[in-house]
């Protein structure tokens, strides 16, 4: 919302300074965007006049010329303007001036020999125009001297605030200048509008369809007027705001939309046929709008239609056909109103974005439907003469003000400020409240242009930000209970962050990435359920929501691959969809490594060779991962094999049971690889942090009891023979199996196929930890336990003892 | 009568004289051995006179003491050179690069950090941490926060939307995390105090927006709770977060549909040469939207109006981020450079606390 200083003063009776009511809007809540001042940025320029232009000396594109500026002796000054010329007035800048059009700060130079202390500027150096062919021809009367803007009447400053949605009010210029005199910046000037005595019924008879879609549609026939461009001071203002100027029938109904916040519409009466109608459109039906695009319409678009179809789209735009242009003699003026949802869907719908809309989708005053009519009525009179007819009204204008019960201490309650309730009274009264009845209860009854006013919450804002939130002054919270701050966070948060610090102790590097992927990507790693699907999704690639954390990460290790950085290692803590319902959401954590970006070290190095990243660089992560959350290891499997994106070899699955699958790892299926357009080595591991057992609950904080055994560990080492598809991880569950009491570790130390071995075997070592408890073993005992170990792991996976 | 002070001059220059451990084993049984010099000495103080024994004795095993003494400490000075040939003899090459550490490489992400950050101030005051689905029901998300019928928010253009369900319901994308306000007012008696960070969602994308983005929201409810309250938790926050030691904020009535009064609240601060700081300056930043909870959605979460009020605030977490650490631009948070990553992330074990500080 645009409008300017003198125009706001039409409305307010202030003696403030601009700056002073740039910083109140704000402090109220009309945000002010921007101020233009020209007179202020425009300060430096005044009129001059050109003594002499003569050429100069050494260029042929110059001319020297002597200015006269009001002040002091001429100046001399090269200028490079084809129309600068002897006797002519312009513009001048004096040295140290800033010119906007060129950014630069002028000072005293020599231009080809000549000294030049100042600039004859052309409009576009001053940014008030395009036009950059000369400098600014003034005419012969112009005074020489006087600052420019002030001169082109430039100089009033043109306010831009930031209109909340809930304020229609201020989208007039009156209304902004009613809460300027609340906040005690001045007087409004709220003279009544005289009702305008027209002469003869208006001869156009309007029938309205549905009253709920257009509850009031007042007409006024203007007879023999006289149209043409409105009077300067108008353009200026329209001008100044942004607005064209077309013809004074136009320009008066910009004017009021802006002055007033009240819409109008003219209809060049001699176009009309017949009599209006305002009812919905049928499908299919066009309308040629003043804007000159042909709108095709709808049954919930409403219109406004004569004999001849369709006049005009009723509160947003009016149609072409009907419209006023200089040749118009008879001016039916309309002031209605519309039903704010149906016109924010019909703009919507047809794309139209008007003043009129603006205003109407956020609540015209109905009270002033009347008062509008004899406003324009008067103006058109005053502008264009003729004749006005009586006032048409069809509908009825409706009663929207609400009355709300209102204990005055509803404001402090809420804003913790102690404002008494003769202030609060004075502030309601100033901004159009009636208040009705006296003591610590009244009751208050919204003025008709406040729509917005729907119970005490907002008259409780209404004073405060009338009196000065600022006023407030800011209270400690209290503290619930007088203790240590217990501990906030769930298991969930709690494992999300450790996992996170976690992943990155282990050198990966945490991505943030869309939480949607392309579907085919979705599909790819086992979503793509339909009810996961955006209905509008911002790019086709962004369509759906990730079941996995994974293609994220793996296109975001390509990208930076692509960018030169192959051995990247990422993860990602987050969210992952498996059904549109909260239980579907669950956090994962998964990573993803590429390349040498092993934790031991990236890349080459002189101690050893570059290595690429394996399964086991995977499996690492997410070992490290579960020891870090102090997932007990004890239930935790990892069987071979994993999902259809990891490769089927060279993955394992991790979990607690069967049932309870967690999370798997291993090298990215080549298929994957394909499909994605990526390029391994790439592994990669995904854990479901919500599906992890949760911790025991235990009566204390107590450690189990720490039992140190008197004796030394010993260890013995073995190494078998097995088939090549026998598990390792099975040869040692069968180890630790063998004597539960004694056991406490076993280690592969070996792995060996080749040379010596069976091409179908392979042989495993292992070094199996036994811890005595109660005495020394003798080499009987240790021998027996040895034997155990061997039949053990022979019995379970046919291994042999390596001779 | 051997001169014994002769003899003890001679051996001492042979001690001294001995080039390596061997040569010095030659010396000790010449001396010391069975048949060594200052042994044979000792055995003639069997036959002695005890006269005789009483003047020679102490001065035999004088010069035994003294010639072991010797052999001793030349021991010491030669395992000494010994060892410092060797030592000399296996130097390596120290300014040889190792592995840079894992530690060293890893990175967190800004905007988790900042939610570390925003947790730890919040606990401090109180609050806890809620969280809710980013894939909610209309109602959540619209409807019980006061959104009137035919809101823009609630278009195409602004809002995802899912497919219809076979009721024709459509879920949505959360535009903002206030639908965790309705879930915790619906789920827990007052009095409240959360704070609710998570991932949101909107329908516009270009230089300064990106469909995906966090906030965070905070939210007390109680039978007190006003804007005084509000300002002073915001006010506190302000400095906490930004480690300043005191900030100018300014309150601005504004607008919201699920609060009522509503303010937007910009910070003071100077912006030079591309550094933004605060509790300095003369611009303003604006930085969070904030109110007190409208009296229909409390109605809407079965609380009376009349008995209990509180307010709610939110804020982009992205964008305080950016505000304090000076990422220029929002796209890149979620375009995982690691070139990006690695220069805005925080090292693994940067964990921020109000004991330690926030940052290090």
């Amino acid at each position: 919302m645009k409008f300017t200083l003198s125009w706001l003063k039409d409305h307010l009776e202030t003696s403030a300074p601009l700056d002073e009511i740039v910083e109140t809007l704000t402090r109220i809540g009309l945000e002010v965007e921007g101020v233009e001042d020209k007179a202020k940025t425009l300060a430096p320029y005044k009129v001059a006049y050109v003594i002499s232009a003569v050429q100069h000396p050494n260029a042929d594109r110059l001319r020297v010329c002597m200015v006269d500026t009001g002040e002091g002796d001429p100046i001399q000054v090269v200028c490079g303007a084809p129309n600068a010329r002897t006797g002519m007035k312009s513009v001048f800048a004096p040295p140290g001036t800033y010119i906007p059009g060129k950014n630069i700060t002028l000072g005293v130079g020599t231009i080809r020999g000549v000294e030049s202390a100042g600039m004859l500027c052309s409009a576009a150096e001053l940014e008030i125009s395009d036009d950059h062919d000369g400098i600014i021809d003034l005419p012969g009367d112009a005074p020489v001297g006087v600052p420019y803007a002030a001169y082109e009447g430039l100089d009033d400053p043109v306010i831009e605030i930031n209109l909340t949605p809930n304020r229609p009010d201020c989208t007039s210029i009156h209304g902004i200048a009613r809460d300027l005199a609340a906040a005690g910046l001045g007087t409004l000037k709220n003279d009544a509008i005289a009702p305008v005595q027209g002469q003869g019924a208006c001869p156009v008879s309007v029938t309205i369809e549905d009253e709920k879609l257009c509850p009031v549609f007042a007409l006024r026939l203007v007879r023999g007027v006289k149209n043409g461009p409105s009077p300067e001071w108008m353009q200026r203002r329209l001008l100044s705001i942004g607005l064209r100027p077309i013809n004074a029938l136009v320009d008066i109904t910009n004017y009021m939309t802006f002055d007033r916040g009240r819409p109008l519409h003219v209809f060049d009466a001699k176009k009309v046929r017949g009599n209006l109608t305002v009812r919905r459109a049928e499908e299919g039906e066009e309308v040629l709008a003043l804007d000159t695009r042909t709108y095709k319409l709808d049954p919930g678009v409403v219109v406004i239609a004569d004999e001849n179809g369709v006049e005009s789209i009723g509160g947003i735009m009016g149609g072409e056909h009907s419209g006023c242009d200089e040749a118009t003699t008879d001016v039916l003026i309309e002031s209605a109103l519309w039903d704010p949802l149906n016109i924010a869907q019909t703009g919507r719908k047809l794309g139209i974005i008007t003043d009129a809309r603006y205003r109407f989708e956020r609540g015209v005053d109905p009270a002033f439907t009347m008062p509008g009519l004899d406003l324009a009525t008067k103006l058109v009179m005053d502008l264009c003469g003729g004749e006005p007819s009586e006032a048409l009204v069809a509908g009825q204008v409706p009663d929207n003000r609400l009355t709300v019960e209102f204990p005055w201490s509803e404001v402090p309650r809420l804003s913790g400020l102690d404002v008494q309730p003769s202030e609060s009274e004075t502030i309601l009264k100033k901004l159009g409240f009636g208040i009705q009845g006296s003591g610590e209860r009244v009751s208050v009854t919204a003025p008709s242009w406040r729509p917005d006013i729907d119970g005490k919450a907002d008259l409780v804002e209404e004073v405060i930000r009338i009196a000065g939130v600022d006023r407030i002054a800011p209270q400690p919270l209290p503290r619930l209970e007088a203790a240590v701050a217990k501990p906030i966070l769930t298991l969930i948060q709690k494992r999300t962050r450790l996992a996170r610090r976690s992943l990155a102790v282990r050198g990966l590097v945490e991505a943030v990435t869309w939480s949607f992927i392309a579907k085919s990507e979705a599909e790819l790693f086992g979503g793509g359920d339909a009810r996961l699907a955006l209905a509008n999704p911002i790019a086709a690639e962004l369509s759906d929501m990730r079941p996995s954390l994974l293609p994220g990460l793996l296109k975001a290790a390509q990208r930076n691959a692509d960018r030169g950085y192959g051995d990247v290692a990422l993860f990602e803590v987050g969210q992952t969809f498996a059904s549109d319902e909260p239980e579907g959401q669950s956090i994962k954590a998964a990573a993803v490594r590429r390349g040498t970006a092993r934790a031991e070290g990236v890349g080459r190095h002189w101690d050893g060779r570059a290595e690429a990243v394996d399964a086991f660089d995977a499996k690492a992560d997410v070992l490290a991962l579960l020891a870090t959350l102090g997932i007990p290891s004890g239930g935790l499997q990892i069987v071979p094999g994993g999902p259809a994106w990891f490769h089927p070899g060279r993955s394992g699955t991790l979990q607690f049971g069967p049932k309870n699958v967690v999370g798997a790892f291993g090298e990215v299926h080549p298929k994957v690889l394909k499909a994605l357009d990526l390029k391994g080595p790439l592994v990669a591991f995904e854990l479901n942090l919500n599906a992890l057992p949760p911790p025991k609950a235990k009566p204390t904080k107590m450690k189990p009891k720490l039992n140190l055994p008197d004796f030394q560990p010993l260890t013995r080492d073995f190494a078998f023979v097995v088939g090549r598809d026998v598990a390792a991880g099975d040869i040692v569950k069968a180890a630790q199996g063998a004597e539960r009491q004694l056991i406490v570790g076993v280690d592969v130390f070996d792995i060996y196929e080749g040379t010596g071995i069976d091409p179908d075997k392979k042989s495993v070592a292992i070094a199996v930890t036994l811890q005595p408890t109660e005495k020394t073993l003798t080499d009987v005992e240790i021998e027996s336990v040895s034997a155990k170990i061997v039949g053990e792991v022979a019995k379970k996976t046919g291994a042999v003892l390596r001779s | 009568m051997t001169d014994l002070n002769q003899l003890e001059r001679d051996l001492l220059t042979q001690v001294d004289a001995a080039g390596d451990e061997a040569a010095l084993e030659t010396v000790r049984v010449s001396a010391l051995g069975k048949k060594g010099s200052v042994s044979e000495l000792l055995k003639t103080l069997g036959s002695m006179t005890p006269e005789e024994r009483k003047e020679r004795g102490p001065l035999i095993n004088g010069l035994r003491d003294k010639v072991q003494a010797a052999i001793a400490a030349r021991k010491d000075t030669l395992a000494e050179a010994a060892l410092e040939a060797r030592l000399s003899a296996e130097r390596i090459d120290v300014t040889l690069p190792v592995p840079e550490a894992p530690e060293a490489r890893g990175r967190l992400h800004p905007i988790s950090q900042v939610i570390e950050e925003l947790t730890a101030i919040f606990a401090d005051m109180g609050f806890s941490v809620a969280e809710g689905p980013d894939i909610e029901t209309d109602y959540l998300n619209f409807t019980a926060l006061n959104f009137p019928e035919g809101h823009p928010a609630r278009e195409m253009h602004d809002t995802f939307f899912l497919a219809p369900d076979e009721k024709g319901e459509r879920k949505v994308l959360r535009t903002h995390t206030s639908p965790v306000q309705i879930r915790t007012m619906t789920s827990k008696a007052p009095p409240i105090r959360v704070i609710i960070p998570g991932r949101t969602y909107r329908h516009d994308s270009d230089q300064t927006h990106t469909p995906m983005f966090h906030q965070v929201e905070g939210l007390v409810i109680d039978k007190q709770a006003n804007i005084a309250h509000m300002k002073w938790v915001l006010e506190e926050f302000c400095k906490a977060f930004f480690e300043v030691e005191q900030v100018k904020m300014r309150f601005r009535p504004s607008f919201f549909p699920f609060t009522e009064p509503s303010a937007e609240v910009d910070i003071q601060c100077s912006r030079k040469g591309g550094e933004i700081r605060f509790g300095e300056g003369t611009d303003w930043l604006e930085i969070l939207g904030c109110g007190m909870v409208h009296p229909n959605v409390l109605r809407n979460c079965g609380l009376d109006p009349d008995e209990y009020q509180g307010f709610a605030w939110g804020m982009g977490i992205d964008r305080i981020a950016m505000l304090k650490y000076g990422m220029p631009d929002l796209r890149p948070f979620f375009e995982a450079d690691v070139r990006w990553l690695n220069h805005y992330g925080f090292r693994p074990l940067d964990i921020p606390s109000l004991v330690s500080g926030l940052t290090s």
